[in-house]
């Protein structure tokens, strides 16, 4: 079966000059959520710009390699157009339009749906988010931290997606609330179908919801496997779930021995 | 008279300006929709609204069409400038500094005027008069008919505006682009039809607003003077204010008909700018803008 998202060799540059990603390849498989982790300026954010094509507005552009949705090349299509087709981002920071009401902010989101002949089905969001429901007449600039996460993630919802890509949902949000928050990400997942990639800092937020994971350092992915075995992984513990001898002598994971990991992925 | 002041008159100018403000308003919003929608500041909206006066002088003095299809004409013709504008000056230099872009609306103000003077000649001409004469009597107090029709139609096409931006799902898209159009790319609004409809309107307003000023005085190339007069009092009001310009439009009109009657007409002209003037040195951001003032 062919997956959802594929992105294969990545490199993107930025002005022409400053390169970002050096070969990024990574998957989502339909219906499937997939973390990607990574510290602050790896390149997360880069590649869910470089997947629903936002890259070129912020002068940045595809060096080499492919990206496929459904196994269809979408490198070098218009953003409006990829969400037409059913790929959102839900941009970090959230991102609300912050002069426009909460139901206005579902009204712009339901440009998405042009081409297709589905109506916008607001009902459907509110459903998830009853908060969102009881301030459908407010400022989305009025609303806290959490409530505008919903409306991106209920701006996203109304596009009907097949592929959300999702760019630290859970920043700057009080844990009980990143903990609503993902519980309906999840369900989202499980009851609409649709394949997710979820880029976060906190990773212990994204192991709870993802099945597959990714962790990238400057521009590559540098480890990955399904969560159950990375959350087990000491290496990962020590540099991602902030537990372990806190130590100073490595600096980086692909400091660590390369055997040393070999040998584990192969045991 | 027993004071110095003679109160009937200066509630008659006030009346008058406020209602002659009222074209201005229009000018006014043709400004804020383009910075709105497109952070540019249209320094050619004034010649937006000369072409529009003289597309409707040609369609209905020398075609001798009817007036109504003669406005149809001009708006489909100033829409269409508005595309072209769009999609040959400003697209091509989106991402360039803001002063370029400035440079680049300034530069076709210029081509458009000279083009104007190469078509039709530098000499005034005359539209009929489109408004009823018929003056309104309040008590003592005497309002033109023109004046008072040109602010009625000011009000609805302003009202219509607002009304579209407010509601319909075009305009909804229209204020998410201005604010946040690379988020807008992503929730598929077609950001660049977006800001073309953007010039499109702003080219109709304009249009109006030179057809009415043009049918009251007199129509020649250097029409769209007067809306540097309004641009200087909308920075004012904050570039990306409705209501801002509304109130722009209206102190202009109010302190020009004011400045006619009591210091005399040729003061007139000075009047915007001696009023960005004294509120800039009191409130650098404008009267109700937002602390944006670099992109200017
Ligand atoms: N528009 C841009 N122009 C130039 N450099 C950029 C731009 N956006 C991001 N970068 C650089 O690319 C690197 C990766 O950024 P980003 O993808 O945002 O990382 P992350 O999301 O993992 O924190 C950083 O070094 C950042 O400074
Ligand atoms: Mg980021």
């Amino acid at each position: 079966m062919t997956a959802a998202l594929s992105v294969e060799n990545l490199e993107v540059v930025y002005h022409h000059t400053i390169q970002v990603l050096r070969g990024l390849s990574l998957e989502v498989p339909e219906r499937g959520i997939v973390a990607l982790l990574g510290a602050n300026g790896a390149g997360k954010t880069t590649t869910l710009k470089a997947v629903s094509g936002l890259l070129p507005l912020e002068n940045g552009a595809i060096g080499g390699g492919g990206i496929r949705f459904r196994g269809e090349r979408i490198d070098h299509v218009a953003p409006h157009r990829l969400a037409r087709r059913g790929i959102v981002h839900v941009r970090e920071g959230r991102r609300v339009f912050e002069d426009l009401t909460v139901q206005e902010n579902l009204v712009a989101a339901a440009n998405a749906l042009a081409g297709r002949a589905a109506q916008p089905d607001f009902a459907l969001v509110y459903g998830y988010f009853p908060r969102l429901a009881e301030r459908r007449r407010q400022l989305a600039g009025y609303l806290s931290g959490g409530e505008q996460q919903m409306l991106a993630i209920g701006r996203a919802l109304v596009a009907e997606p097949a592929l959300m890509l999702l760019d630290e949902p859970s920043l700057g949000l009080a844990p009980l609330v990143v903990e609503e928050i993902f519980g309906i990400i999840a369900r989202i997942n499980a009851e609409r179908g649709v394949a997710m990639l979820l880029v976060e800092q906190n990773a212990m937020a994204a192991f709870g919801i993802a099945a597959y994971g990714y962790i990238m350092e400057s521009g590559r992915v540098v480890i990955d496997g399904p969560t159950a075995r990375l959350v087990n992984d000491p290496d990962v513990q020590r540099f991602y779930l902030g537990y372990g001898e806190q130590t100073t002598e490595v600096a980086s994971f692909r400091d660590v021995k390369h055997y040393k990991r070999r040998k584990r992925w192969l045991s | 008279m027993s004071g110095a002041i003679d109160w009937l008159l200066l509630a008659e100018f006030s009346l008058v300006g406020l209602l002659s403000g009222g074209v201005l308003a229009l000018i006014a919003l043709g400004f804020v929709l383009v910075y709105k929608g497109t952070r540019v500041i249209n320094f050619a909206l004034g010649e937006f609204m000369m072409v529009g006066a003289y597309l409707f002088w040609t369609a209905n003095v020398f075609l001798a069409l009817p007036w109504w299809a003669a406005l149809a004409l001009t708006l489909a013709g100033v829409a269409a400038l508005g595309a072209l504008v769009e999609r040959f000056v400003l697209r091509p230099l989106a991402g360039q500094p803001v002063i370029s872009i400035v440079m680049a609306t300034i530069g076709l103000g210029a081509v458009l005027h000279g083009l104007a003077e190469a078509v039709w000649g530098g000499a005034n001409l005359s539209l009929p008069e489109l408004l009823p004469r018929k003056p309104l009597l309040l008590g003592e107090i005497l309002l033109p008919g023109q004046v008072l029709w040109s602010f009625a139609l000011a009000v609805a096409l302003i009202a219509a505006f607002t009304a579209y931006f407010r509601w319909s799902k075009d305009g909804v898209s229209m204020r998410a682009a201005a604010s946040d159009p690379v988020t807008a790319y992503a929730m598929g609004i077609d950001v660049r039809r977006t800001q073309r409809l953007t010039w499109m309107f702003a080219g109709v307003t304009g249009a109006v607003a030179g057809i009415i000023v043009a049918s009251m005085t007199s129509l020649s190339p250097s029409l769209g003077t007067v809306a540097l007069g309004v641009l200087a009092v909308v920075i004012l009001g904050g570039l990306d204010s409705i209501a801002g310009a509304i109130v722009a439009g209206l102190i202009v009109g109010l302190l020009e008909s004011l400045t006619v009657a009591f210091v005399g007409g040729q003061a007139r002209d000075l009047v915007p700018y001696l009023v960005v003037l004294v509120i800039l040195m009191v409130r650098p951001y404008g009267l109700f803008g937002t602390r944006d003032i670099e992109r200017l």
